[in-house]
């Protein structure tokens, strides 16, 4: 399986989900956000969380309009796999290859601490790894995570089992505490919480490893 | 030419900065702020003859996330 990660400048865990890529056994290849087309073959686009752009305008706003995010939108298209996390759930809002938008956290405050997730859905390549409605502890870092959409927008989600985690006690205002959603074919995961930083022992936990384990799987399979 | 593009959460998306200005200005003994919303504006200097529809795009395409933001555009 090949993955690329995308580096805005002001991504700040790049290089985690890139270890927790080749630690699943991928393939790996950075991808500057200026480039203009993406590595030959590549299964899967990893949008690495961080402060892409210093946050300027909105969080996610100006990467979601790099030279880059076009092939990455044409790869999601096409069927593509694209994992956003953090940050890269920001851009994938922005993209509009998600729904919804993240706004800034009900109580202010930048949150940095591990919380307590359950697995909404088994039915995806990244979550097939743990069974639907598993607690799962993953940690968070963000100031705007408070994921929101139109009660029409999170009505789709719900029917349509595209709600990929849920948070076990909402830490940020999320509607109907939503911590990571997937697209209408699956295939595109965006998500706040960190699994990059909990897929190694000395990490202090290993709930995320499940999720970059059964992706190698399922592509390496395919 | 300058134009002003002034850019504010929609009606109905809670505004968590605005709430904490409220209520901070509750703490300094202002009475009676019932809502505070914060937003931002951008202040674009432009070619001459820039129309209004080119900065429209601009806040469709990157000033404004029209999922949670109005905008309105003033120009002169």
């Amino acid at each position: 399986m090949r993955a690329a990660v995308i580096v805005f400048p002001g991504s700040n865990c790049d290089r985690d989900l890139a270890v927790a890529f080749r630690e699943a056994g991928c393939t790996v290849e950075m991808v500057w956000h200026k480039d203009t087309s993406l590595p030959e073959g590549v299964d899967i686009i990893g949008l690495p969380g961080g402060f892409s752009f210093g946050d300027y305008l909105r969080c996610g706003a100006i990467a979601a309009n790099s030279p880059i995010c076009t092939e990455v939108k044409a790869h999601a298209d096409r069927g593509g796999y694209v994992v956003g996390i953090c940050n890269g759930f920001q851009v994938l809002t922005e993209t509009g290859l998600l729904p919804g938008a993240l706004l800034r956290n009900g109580g202010i405050k930048y949150i940095c601490r591990t919380v307590p997730l359950i697995v909404e859905t088994a039915d995806s390549v990244y979550t097939n790894g743990y069974d639907a409605g598993q607690e799962i502890e993953i940690p968070i870092a963000h100031h705007d995570g408070n994921y929101t959409a139109t009660d029409d927008v999170v009505s789709e989600l719900t029917d349509n089992d595209r709600i990929a985690f849920r948070y076990g006690a909402n830490p940020n205002g999320s509607t109907a505490d939503i911590a990571g959603i997937l697209s209408s074919n699956r295939r595109v995961l965006g998500m706040m919480p960190h699994p990059e930083r909990a897929a190694d022992e000395q990490h202090g936990g290993t709930d995320g490893k499940a999720l970059f384990a059964s992706l190698a799987s399922a592509l390496t399979a395919a | 030419m300058k134009a002003h593009v002034h850019v504010m959460l929609k009606d109905g998306v809670l505004d968590p900065q605005g709430e904490a200005v409220r209520h901070a200005l509750g703490g300094l003994g202002f009475g009676g702020v019932q809502q505070v919303r914060q937003g931002k504006v951008i202040e674009l200097d432009l070619a001459d003859g820039t129309t209004e529809d080119t900065v429209r795009e601009m806040c469709e395409k990157l000033l404004a996330n029209t999922v949670i933001e109005s905008y309105r555009i003033e120009m002169p």
